[in-house]
């Protein structure tokens, strides 16, 4: 093959890496070296290490922490008990539906349930628990999270178990392995790489969504998404937003590296 | 076992039960006359009389469909000159740069694609508005379609690409006579990607529409921080069937993909 051919279709592609990719982080390494005045200074940086953003991002992490976890304990038997129903296919593209929903409508739908006078509290009524504040609360902004994120969680385990060779299990067992050995040794850890991108997927933006803090914990819950947000759009200090997603973009590297290679995003 | 299975449905359909419930709620309290997302008083479609009469909601509606479209269309011919680009590129180097930078948009948080491309816009003295919209669209659905067609390229296999230029094709009538009719599946697989993330998008355009532009996902988060007001519920009804029409035309068509090799050529 010719190699001018192959020019003409990169022109078009490497003007779009340039433009939006290379470009945008460029922009926002160099942006993080400026104060709200536009002096060059590394006093972002200064800031960023004091306690106040140092607890931002401890929390920031908590939670993102918390919402994998749970979203990992739900999912993995819901990935395991798909894969042993007769129309697996059919089932998983139902679990998968609700992801295509907007985020917000599924935000928006959480705001009446855990109203003070929603779902969630008229069930607890009748279980005589009484109404609580359930809005506004760590408890809703975590499981809203594990909500969302729970269809991103399922789909990679469901995969790496659906690949799985059945008779590796058979050899288990017939070599006298209890079930929870057969899992532990056997199952678990040749699924690990579905569990792992699973966590990749729902770590990551789980760090960076402003709009569940928002809507669901009210402000109370500050992560590094909303950290950013609010620089970028309401105190306009874009030097301080930058950098803390710089800080971002190096933990995204981190959790990929840690976690090996990502096959696809969703979101 | 027996039991055992048993616990297995409970545990399914619980699942099954949480994902859906939030969804069905919304769409339930849609026809409530009362007002309110909990005490349904009577059946009323006032809401959805209420949303079609909202001029001012139905531009709204009719710019998000138009930047979806458009940018769909303009990604998955950015894309398609990217993913030829990727297969050409004969160097495994390069190749792989490419891949890597192409995943960079895939993997980075809403949030930062959002800021980044701000600063870009604000930088190249693009007004925020519909173009910066639709070129932030363009932009982050780019990778995807890359990500859906170049598999479909890759799988072609290079001896009818020689066997054309052996018969006395032209490069042009390999592109279009060989290669793009093979790849139809992999465009409309990217196309309908690209579309469903432009309508679902909030973050990105969030961050880049000005004051007088608005989608849809922004105006339901505007609307939603002002607290339930059961147009949205009304909204969100009309959003789910739509979804799942898209959702179910996505399915055929990589339905179709998946079809014996053959069969993908058209005469």
């Amino acid at each position: 093959m010719k190699s001018n051919s192959r020019n003409l279709y990169l022109i078009p592609y490497i003007i779009w890496i340039g433009l939006f990719v290379v470009t945008p982080i460029l922009l926002v390494l160099y942006y993080s070296f400026f104060d709200i005045e536009g002096h060059f200074t590394i006093d972002n940086y200064k800031k960023f290490f004091t306690p106040v953003y140092l607890k931002m991002i401890f929390n920031s992490f908590w939670y993102a922490f918390l919402i994998t976890l749970f979203s990992l304990i739900i999912a993995y038997p819901t990935a395991y008990l798909l894969t042993k129903t007769k129309h697996k296919q059919l089932w998983l593209l139902l679990i998968i539906l609700p992801s295509w929903i907007n985020l917000l409508l599924k935000a928006y739908a959480f705001i009446g349930i855990f109203g003070t006078y929603g779902a969630a509290n008229s069930f607890l009524e009748v279980m005589g628990i009484g109404s609580k504040q359930l809005l506004f609360t760590d408890f809703s902004f975590i499981f809203v999270s594990v909500y969302i994120f729970l269809p991103f969680m399922i789909l990679p385990i469901f995969n790496a178990l659906d690949e799985l060779n059945p008779s590796l299990i058979d050899a288990s067992n017939d070599l006298g392995a209890s079930p929870w050995t057969t899992f532990r040794r056997v199952i678990f850890p040749l699924t690990l790489d579905g569990v792992k991108s699973g966590c990749q997927v729902v770590f990551i933006p789980a760090l960076s969504l402003f709009m569940l803090t928002r809507l669901i914990a009210g402000n109370r819950v500050i992560t590094l998404g909303t950290a950013i947000e609010q620089h970028f759009l309401v105190t306009q200090d874009w030097g301080m937003g930058s950098t803390i997603a710089v800080f971002l973009i190096i933990a995204m590297v981190l959790i990929m590296v840690l976690t090996g290679k990502r096959k696809r995003g969703i979101l | 076992m027996k039991k055992k299975s048993k616990l297995s449905s409970v545990y399914l359909v619980l699942v099954f039960l949480i994902l859906y419930a939030p969804i069905f709620y919304l769409m339930f309290y849609s026809f409530n006359s009362g007002g309110t997302m909990y005490h349904f008083e009577g059946f009323t479609l006032d809401w959805y009389r209420e949303l079609f009469e909202d001029t001012r909601l139905l531009i709204i509606v009719l710019n998000t469909v138009i930047i979806a479209l458009l940018s769909a269309v303009i990604s998955t011919i950015l894309g398609v000159a990217g993913a030829l680009a990727i297969y050409y590129a004969r160097r495994r180097r390069v190749k792989n740069t490419l891949l890597s930078l192409n995943n960079v948009l895939i993997v980075s948080p809403d949030v930062i694609i959002g800021a980044s491309f701000l600063i870009l816009f604000t930088i190249i003295g693009i007004k925020l508005g519909f173009v910066s919209v639709l070129l932030a669209h363009i932009a982050f659905s780019v990778p995807i379609v890359v990500i859906m067609v170049l598999p479909k390229i890759e799988e072609m296999s290079t001896s009818m690409i020689y066997a054309a230029l052996d018969l006395g094709a032209s490069r042009w009538d390999v592109l279009t006579k060989v290669i793009l009719p093979y790849i139809t599946p992999g465009i409309f697989a990217g196309f309908f990607m690209a579309l469903t993330y432009s309508l679902d998008d909030f973050a990105v355009t969030f961050f880049v529409t000005g004051n007088g532009f608005t989608t849809l996902s922004v105006e339901i988060y505007s609307l939603a921080r002002r607290g339930v007001s059961l147009n949205i519920n009304a909204l969100s009804t009309l959003l789910f069937v739509f979804t799942m029409m898209l959702v179910v035309g996505y399915y055929f068509i990589t339905k179709r993909n998946n079809r014996p090799n053959g069969l993908g050529v058209k005469q």
